[in-house]
């Protein structure tokens, strides 16, 4: 059976070219100090492939308010953050409502590679392989009832160890939302591990979303609690800004934030915007799930 | 050093060149750090960030030339403003022309529907319209042929500063703090401009309050001219500088 959930097998980077990718990097970068022209000239890539973006860059341009809100903060601030221990509470409409140990909420699901496009808000991207598991493996285990038609993430809250919880930016702490449909998608994960291995922190450790068709700001971060409701839960850029973030937040280059035209986007290391695909490249596997969806309202 | 102060430090042919290169710094380091591979995961962001940054950062100082003449006397400020105007508009230049030329690679519709349709880029780009009228008549002809009408021309700064203000403010998806450090740096020399100016003039000239290396020459021009402003400001204001002194 054709497993639908991720990138094509031969878009993706063999592990052990990956692993070595760090090494290339490095060299590539070394030659960059030198001479400028080669190195812009492999970056040049217009309509490019899906290569995988370094892991420098990933673990060191994040969005992730809590640590602070430029993209360096959150790999500067966010070496005392403590992943472990951890709990997560699951609460509402669900058979086994408890606080899990993280480690025992997860034990026995098989953790995946998946290696998917991340589409920011602010129209750059980036391509990451993910550890995880999918949080429909999770759901299953969890027994949510007939009522549960949506599920609510909230994240940490610990201002002494995240010191853009000290300061007003956002209402914290930060809660993220998904419909069922899109909760049991078989796209959707909760990773725990990038380039394979453990999250680091100013990923989302130790628990984060990722739903690869929707904007970045979905990925709710560092997750203490999961609920099974009724009615669509709020999401906090939603909150804070509702004409700019809607609840859906599909990738959609057809429909513009107020602030940035959403038909291109840079993916990082690239000097040519490349086109912005619809649900972020993933339309096969999930435009199924919003036919009859006017995604001009539900942005 | 009362050698160095008196005929070097306040020597406009030698701090103009000084000043000259030292706004010339952050370009430097810009182009260092882009060649050297220090501008992180997105440089074109990085750049575009930075001389807007720098832009607004000149044009408060260029704003600064008169409330400081005003609250400390420091007249010889005013050699160096049209320096620092240019300055601003040569970041703000810069900062436009990394986003039209390497950032949306010339894509003009792009471009155009990004002036028209995000109003960050449209109130900046209207600020940057407005900036070009004064770096063309800068120069001293300029000045000379346009008269009072220079100065009600050069007001249009005010416009720009509240237009740098907006466009970056709105740039910003929920932290404002630093656009609202600016906007309140630039509210306070509006402020210090609009007070009456009999009142600053006779501040500066309390004994002790003009620079400490003035010379008593000095200091007796400085005492003429207030009385000068003594005789113009207002019946009242007079009336208060004179009771008092």
């Amino acid at each position: 059976m054709t497993r639908a959930y991720d990138i094509p097998a031969s878009e993706i980077t063999p592990e052990e070219v990956y692993l070595r990718r760090r090494e290339f990097i490095r060299m590539a970068g070394a030659a960059a100090v030198g001479v400028v022209a080669p190195s812009v000239a492999g970056r040049v890539n217009p309509q490019g492939d899906d290569t995988l973006t370094p892991y420098d860059n990933v673990t060191t341009y994040n969005n992730y308010y809590e640590f602070g809100t430029d993209k360096e903060d959150p790999s500067r601030n966010a070496g005392t953050f403590k992943p472990r221990p951890w709990t997560v509470e699951v609460s509402g409409h669900v058979a086994r409502p408890a606080r899990y140990d993280l480690d025992d909420l997860l034990r026995g699901i098989a953790v995946e590679e998946r290696v998917y496009r991340l589409r920011c808000v602010e129209a750059w991207s980036m391509v990451i392989p993910w550890m995880g598991v999918s949080l429909k493996s999770l759901i299953d285990r969890l027994r949510p009832t007939s009522r549960a038609k949506f599920i609510e993430f909230t994240t940490v809250l610990r201002p002494a160890e995240m010191p853009g919880q000290r300061r007003d930016i956002l209402p914290w702490p930060y809660i993220e939302g998904l419909r069922m449909d899109e909760a049991v998608h078989p796209l959707t994960i909760l990773a725990t591990g990038l380039y394979g291995k453990t999250l680091p922190n100013q990923n989302g450790a130790p628990l984060r979303l990722i739903v690869p068709w929707k904007y970045g700001f979905k990925g709710i971060k560092a997750i203490v609690r999961i609920r099974f409701v009724e009615q669509q839960p709020l999401n906090t850029w939603n909150v804070v800004a509702p004409n700019e973030y809607g609840f859906y937040a599909n990738v959609n280059p057809q429909v513009d934030h107020p602030r940035w035209s959403q038909a291109r986007e840079r993916r990082i290391g690239e000097f040519f915007r490349r086109p912005t695909l619809m649900f972020n490249g993933y339309a096969d596997q999930v435009a199924r799930l919003y036919t009859g969806m006017d995604l001009r309202q539900n942005y | 050093m009362a050698f160095v102060s008196r005929f070097t430090l306040h020597d406009s042919r030698v701090v103009k060149p000084l000043l000259f290169v030292a706004c010339l710094i952050p370009l430097a380091v810009l182009i260092a750090d882009l060649l050297g591979g220090r501008l992180g995961a997105e440089p074109i962001r990085e750049a575009t960030f930075r001389t807007g940054e720098w832009g607004l950062r000149l044009l408060t100082a260029t704003l600064a030339v008169t409330p400081l003449r005003r609250l400390f006397g420091w007249n010889g400020l005013v050699k160096y403003r049209r320096m620092l105007g240019l300055f601003t508009f040569s970041y703000i230049a810069i900062h436009f022309l990394i986003w039209f030329a390497v950032d949306q690679f010339f894509a003009l519709k792009y471009i155009l529907e990004d002036i028209a349709k995000r109003p960050y880029i449209t109130v900046g780009f209207t600020g940057f319209l407005l900036m070009m009228p004064l770096a063309i008549t800068s120069t001293a002809g300029w000045v000379r042929r346009l008269g009072k009408r220079w100065t009600r021309l050069h007001a249009l700064i005010y416009v720009v500063a509240l237009a740098g203000i907006i466009h970056f403010t709105w740039s910003q998806k929920a932290d404002i703090l630093r656009p609202s450090i600016y906007a309140g740096i630039i509210v306070v020399l509006l402020v210090v401009r609009l007070l009456p100016k009999g009142l600053l003039r006779r501040y500066r000239s309390e004994p002790g309050t003009s620079g400490s290396d003035a010379t008593g020459r000095l200091r007796v021009r400085s005492t003429a001219s207030s009385n000068e402003s003594r005789a113009s400001c207002s019946s009242r204001a007079g009336a208060w500088a004179a009771g008092n002194s």
